[in-house]
């Protein structure tokens, strides 16, 4: 378990207000200036030291993808942008960064766009998430009123300027070559990669893309250091993560904890258990609709890690932990999860637009006990059709949760059929 | 019907397209027409969009691609409440049918549909990102969160209230 002196969100719950001078007195800004004259390489050191991995799913090493950017200006200006555009279903950790500590976002974007040399930032914000980008902008305007931001931001030298840009209803914007397309004012549709952001990103500068959660946890990791944050959780694995805990617990929450938890604690402990107890629970989705769900018995022991999560044929994704209980009726809950890979395909890829909405259809025909026993590994067949066979990770994002869902609860569609 | 952006309106796209490098205004086009859905009473009829285009300098037919890939540019009229309704998975295991069905009960229309009297859209969204108060419901700008099926029906009537008197 995290202890309390090792928690890096200590206003997630919106304990007090988000204000610059309250913030403040939270160790925000904090000598800033400070860490930056200790240089890009120092930064980019002690992040790799740290071992962080992208809290937006994929968990790449933060350090790695800042190293990849040009280390000499070629007369391109560089860009960061930070994602924030938050759907994937289950997820609504950077919602609360947002609106209860933009602050640290706000200082940590500063950083890392000093460290990888970009004089511009935008956050990209999901466009329902209108008040909390206002919030946003609000504490923006706080810390280039405070003379944070512009420039010589902080007194540290270096021009730093910040826009929002609030995307208008797509999850795929939030596929981070579909987030530049959107940026650069055109459908959110993936870009064929190579070439990466860092070396052909927005308007074909290079770039790099990191998550709010991500960016928000480097402040603290620069003035801690990188060997703190690698003290937490386990090898490669490192650090704490806010897990969004949803579905069927007592008490729904965003918990910061240590990498590594145990799922069992980690619901127990912060969302008060499983509704009517933890023999109650059916599955488990651990890391956003996009990850395989995973079954009771592999719940009683797993870990809440990328490497644990890996093992047991699931991922850990974003951290956002979707319980169902045994009053669930699966098939149902993963059909419902098609629909929305169907509804957020963004129709380049033939495999995934139209297998998307095939899967669905199929679906909800074993939701109603329709169809044949054979149709079972029909469906498995097209998952892996789909799987592999698109530009970007929706394919995989669509194809997993049917996956995981034969893969443990096989038996029910069948008995379905069968009427039994 | 033609579309111009009040002066209001026109300072604030001005200022929109400052955010973005110098020959880079196509950038701008998702808070513009944004600007414009607001300004024509939560939709986007073509004129708009036009007029969008031409402030940006880019093709009519990419901006038409933008306002219809985008699910929060609508393309037809919506009522003066819009009420979209989370249907996704985290929503749907903590009572989203319940919300729906309440709601076409009190409304008397389906979802997709609006009411006679043009004040109320309801729709089924998908995921809003706030989870963790499941489940949510966004009426124009507002989340309202953790939501019974008689809690959002008082809140239906409160608003309607409200949209009636202004």
């Amino acid at each position: 378990m995290l202890k309390s002196e090792n928690n890096i969100f200590t206003n997630l719950h919106g304990q007090k207000p988000f204000h610059l001078k309250v913030a403040k007195s939270r160790g925000d800004w904090d000598a800033t200036k400070t860490l930056i004259q200790k240089g890009k390489d120092w930064i980019i050191q002690e992040i790799k030291a740290s071992d962080l991995r992208g809290r937006s799913g994929a968990g790449f090493s933060t350090g790695m993808k800042w190293s990849f950017m040009p280390k000499e200006n070629d007369g391109r200006p560089h860009y960061l942008i930070v994602n924030a555009d938050e759907s994937e279903p289950g997820t609504c950790k950077d919602r609360d960064i947002l609106r209860f500590e933009p602050h640290r976002l706000i200082e940590g974007t500063l950083l890392a766009g000093f460290a990888i040399g970009a004089h511009i930032a935008y956050i990209y914000v999901r466009g329902e998430y209108y008040n909390e980008a206002k919030i946003l902008q609000a504490a923006i305007d706080e810390a280039y009123q405070a003379g944070l931001l512009g420039k010589n931001a902080a007194k540290s030298g270096w021009d730093f300027d910040i826009h929002i840009h609030k995307g208008a209803g797509a999850y795929i914007c939030g596929e981070e070559s579909a987030l530049l397309e959107s940026l650069e004012g055109k459908k959110g549709m993936p870009r064929l990669k190579p070439p990466f952001p860092a070396a052909f990103g927005l308007y074909g500068c290079p770039t790099t893309v990191n998550n709010v959660e991500t960016i928000a946890v480097v402040p603290t990791i620069l003035r801690r250091g990188g060997a703190w944050f690698a003290g937490l959780g386990r090898p490669h694995n490192t650090g704490s993560k806010i897990f969004s805990i949803t579905g069927h617990v007592n008490k729904p929450c965003n918990i910061e904890e240590e990498m590594g938890i145990p799922l069992r604690d980690l619901i127990e402990k912060h969302a008060e258990g499983v509704r009517g107890g933890w023999n109650n629970l059916k599955a488990v989705i651990p890391g956003g609709s996009s990850v395989p769900l995973i079954s009771k018995d592999v719940c009683d022991t797993v870990l809440m890690d990328f490497d644990s999560l890996k093992d047991v044929h699931s991922a850990l994704g974003t951290g956002a932990v979707i319980v169902m209980d045994k009053s669930t009726d699966i098939i149902k809950a993963v059909a419902r999860l098609s629909k929305f890979y169907m509804h957020e395909s963004c129709g380049q890829c033939t495999p995934c637009r139209e297998g998307t909405g095939w899967m669905w259809r199929m679906l909800e025909r074993f939701v109603k006990g329709e169809g044949q026993i054979e149709d079972i590994d029909l469906l498995e067949e097209v998952t892996h059709q789909i799987e592999g066979h698109t530009i970007c990770g929706l394919g995989e994002a669509a194809a997993w949760p049917v996956q995981g869902l034969i893969r443990h609860f096989r038996h029910e569609i069948e008995n379905r059929i069968k009427g039994v | 019907m033609t579309f111009a952006f009040t002066p209001e309106n026109q300072t604030k796209a001005e200022a929109y397209i400052k955010q973005y490098p110098d020959g880079r205004q196509a950038s701008a086009i998702l808070p513009l027409l944004d600007l414009a859905q607001r300004q024509s009473g939560g939709w986007l009829p073509h004129p708009a969009i036009e007029a969008v285009a031409l402030m940006l300098g880019i093709p009519l037919i990419r901006a038409l691609e933008v306002a219809s890939f985008y699910t929060m540019f609508n393309l037809k009229p919506v009522g003066t409440l819009h009420v979209q309704i989370c249907g996704t998975t985290p929503c749907w295991l903590r009572g989203a049918e319940d919300l729906k069905t309440a709601c076409e009960n009190h409304l008397k229309i389906k979802m997709g549909e609006t009411t006679k009297d043009q004040k109320v859209t309801l729709q089924e969204v998908e995921c809003l990102g706030a989870c963790i108060n499941a489940p949510v419901v966004q009426i124009n700008d507002d989340y309202y969160e953790n939501l019974s099926p008689e809690g959002l029906i008082q809140l239906l009537k409160m608003l309607g209230e409200k949209v009636e008197n202004a």
